[in-house]
């Protein structure tokens, strides 16, 4: 079976974000990048469904050349071929972003098309599905665990108080949530490995950008916290002001 | 996965490293962020090695990882291996010393000097971390000066009789084989004791106030009778344990490096968030000058040990290039882990910080694999051509 990751290089969850000077992007200064974390979870879904059923791991991306260093840690983890669509646009829509990966994916053997649930940069969770409406493919979000049957797959996601559980056919969308899995170290071994593997370049035409960032600023100073006391005996005044002031009580 | 920690790169270093030595040496970073530094207070309050982590490191394939890949390592450059000590003793020295010994002092030697036959049977499990290995070369009355050690092994029919007792071998009760180095007739020579053995017993050292999330122990050998197959056939003299060294305190000076970037990042942000007279203590001159000389000091251990793994890969590397390393980066590193305690001020103290412990590691750091002093007089007789110590 073809599995093909798509996965993001976000910046790491220490980094520290600024404003760029046009007021519209963020400053890259400082910012080092790493895979997006619930990407992981569907490259680790890839590999552990190969490594049970057998066939190839592809991981496909969209962004800028730096990029191949996130790919080569998805290579390191076990992928067995990396794709770059290289992309320096500063400012990406998901539909544009998820027309550019559908178009490579027509070039790309694929079964199952795994992303994360959603990117933790922009948090928009919508290029996954996108991608399947594009490629007018059936889709489950969130899927917390995978079993292949023959030509089909069977998949679970948590929603409000219960798991619901749907059998899909093959080829197939799929996103990750949390939870379906605990991604592996690259081995160094693997690093040693994912030198000669392939990392091929793919061009394909971006979709058009049609949602603009006008500005972009810092979330405002939050208001100083109260401290109304110390031990029970400021108990009473907070539930004073539970209820007065802020009434969630 | 990504860690909160970064590190400290002032002058760009990062710059010099190839994408493959940043993803070796995030790997590791992130594995001991996450397995590492959330166990190892209690280990080392404990006083006991952190087990579980054995295979796990074996998985990742931090063992020997700068020998072959046909006897199961993982077959990096030395600046990659480098940096994963780097990361590991950010997390612990004793969790570095674990994998030094394991890899350059159990390892190499065998991968050096062994038979194809022994490098067969030994080199895989260790690097899996299925076998573990400890060194034994330090006597109770022959530290700094090896050379007179008491330890012999005679001849008897087709093998040997190793007799004597080692004292301070790190993993020593923990280990499957003993790397031994023992006087025959044909000057030192190297051993593999396997655990099991008659006559010999390796009983943990207690009472260390210092890297106590390692195990160390004495080796007894009463009369242990050791086949010929078990001599490391290809090395005589005071040479061979020597090297070995070399190996070891190559990775020592970068993991003394880690040690210093681990206390730093922690001083840095206690010193922002600490407020004293209304500001926080990072805003006074006197913290902020310790900040400079830290940062200083890191970086230039930084470029030091970078430049020692060009000449290594290079095979240019001197064992007197690798006693300035290790001097000064163990130096800084003591140095800054005492001064990061006093920044963090009643609460350096505690053990939920790390400062105190890494300072009370790195003063076996300091001690071991050639003291401070002992390299001060390498260096001294590299330049003047006069040895002081012999
Ligand atoms: C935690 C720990 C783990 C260790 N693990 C191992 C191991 O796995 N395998 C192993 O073989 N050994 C190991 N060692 C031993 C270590 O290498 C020795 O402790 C070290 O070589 C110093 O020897 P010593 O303690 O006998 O000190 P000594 O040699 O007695 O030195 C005492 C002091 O005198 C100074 N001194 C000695 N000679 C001179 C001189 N000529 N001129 C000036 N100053 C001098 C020294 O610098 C030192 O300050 C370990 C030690 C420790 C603390």
């Amino acid at each position: 079976m073809n599995f093909v990751a798509c996965v993001k290089r976000v910046p790491d969850t220490a980094s520290k974000i600024r404003v760029g000077p046009d007021g519209r992007t963020m400053d890259p200064a400082g910012v080092t990048y790493v895979v997006n974390p619930y990407d992981e979870f569907a490259v680790e879904e890839c590999l552990r469904l190969k490594e049970k059923v057998g066939g190839t791991v592809t991981v496909l991306t969209v962004g800028p050349a730096d990029s191949s260093k996130e790919l080569r840690h998805c290579l390191a983890m076990g992928a067995d071929r990396a794709v770059l669509v290289k992309d320096d646009q500063l400012q990406r829509d998901p539909l544009s972003t998820a027309m550019a990966l559908a178009e490579a994916l027509k070039q790309i053997p694929h079964d199952v098309v795994f992303f994360g649930k959603q990117a933790v940069d922009h948090d928009n969770a919508q290029v996954g599905l996108l991608v399947a409406t594009l490629l007018d493919l059936p889709a489950v979000a969130e899927v917390v665990k995978v079993e292949l049957g023959s030509g089909t797959a069977t998949v679970q996601r948590e929603a409000e108080g219960k798991i619901e559980v749907f059998e899909l056919p093959v080829p197939c969308v799929l996103t990750a949530q949390k939870g379906l899995n605990e991604p592996r170290y690259a081995s160094l071994k693997g690093i040693m490995a994912a030198k000669s593997k392939k990392l091929d370049e793919l061009a394909v035409a971006p979709g058009e950008v049609r949602i603009e960032v006008l500005k972009m600023e810092p979330p405002s100073a939050r208001p100083e916290g109260k401290i109304v006391g110390e031990g029970a005996a400021a108990v009473p005044a907070l539930v004073k002001l539970l209820r007065e002031d802020a009434k969630v009580l | 996965m990504s860690s909160e920690y970064r590190g400290v790169d002032f002058y760009a270093i990062d710059d010099l490293l190839t994408e493959e030595q940043r993803l070796v040496r995030d790997t590791v970073r992130d594995f001991v962020s996450e397995q590492v530094c959330p166990i190892i207070a209690e280990h080392a309050r404990a006083g006991t090695f952190p087990h579980d982590l054995t295979p796990k490191m074996g998985e990742i394939n931090v063992f020997g990882a700068n020998l072959p890949e046909e006897y199961g390592c993982a077959g990096l450059d030395n600046i990659s291996y480098g940096l994963i000590m780097q990361e590991l003793e950010r997390g612990d020295s004793g969790v570095r010393s674990f994998a030094s010994v394991q890899g350059a002092l159990v390892m190499y030697p065998i991968f050096k000097f062994g038979t194809e036959a022994q490098k067969r049977k030994w080199l895989p499990q260790l690097a899996k971390g299925s076998a573990i290995g400890c060194f034994g070369l330090t006597e109770p009355d022959h530290g700094s000066d090896p050379a007179g050690m008491t330890t012999r092994a005679t001849r008897k029919g087709a093998g040997w009789v190793v007799h004597g007792n080692k004292m301070w071998i790190t993993n020593g009760t923990l280990a499957d084989v003993a790397v031994v180095w023992a006087q025959t007739e044909d000057g030192i020579q190297g051993f593999l004791l396997e655990k099991g053995m008659k006559g010999f017993s390796a009983p943990e050292m207690k009472g260390k106030l210092s890297l106590r999330a390692s195990v160390t122990s004495e080796l007894v050998m009463d009369h242990v009778e050791v086949p010929e197959e078990n001599r490391l056939p290809n090395v005589k003299g005071l040479k061979g344990p020597l090297s070995c060294l070399t190996q070891a305190r190559y990775g020592i000076a970068w993991g003394a490096v880690g040690a210093a970037q681990g206390v730093f990042d922690e001083a840095v942000n206690y010193a922002k968030s600490r407020i004293q007279f209304g500001k926080p203590i990072a805003s006074f001159q006197l913290n902020q000058r310790k900040f400079a000389d830290m940062v200083t000091e890191i970086t230039k251990a930084q470029l030091v040990v970078w430049r020692l793994g060009k000449l290594k890969d290079d095979g240019k590397m001197t064992p007197q290039q690798v006693s300035l390393a290790k001097r000064n980066n163990v130096k800084i590193a003591l140095d800054a882990a005492r001064t990061c305690r006093e920044i963090l001020g009643a609460n350096g103290i505690l053990d939920e910080y790390t400062a105190m412990r890494h300072a009370a590691n790195l003063e076996s750091v300091h001690t071991y694999e050639g003291t401070y002093e002992i390299h001060t007089l390498v260096l001294g007789a590299a330049v003047t051509g006069i040895d002081a110590y012999r």
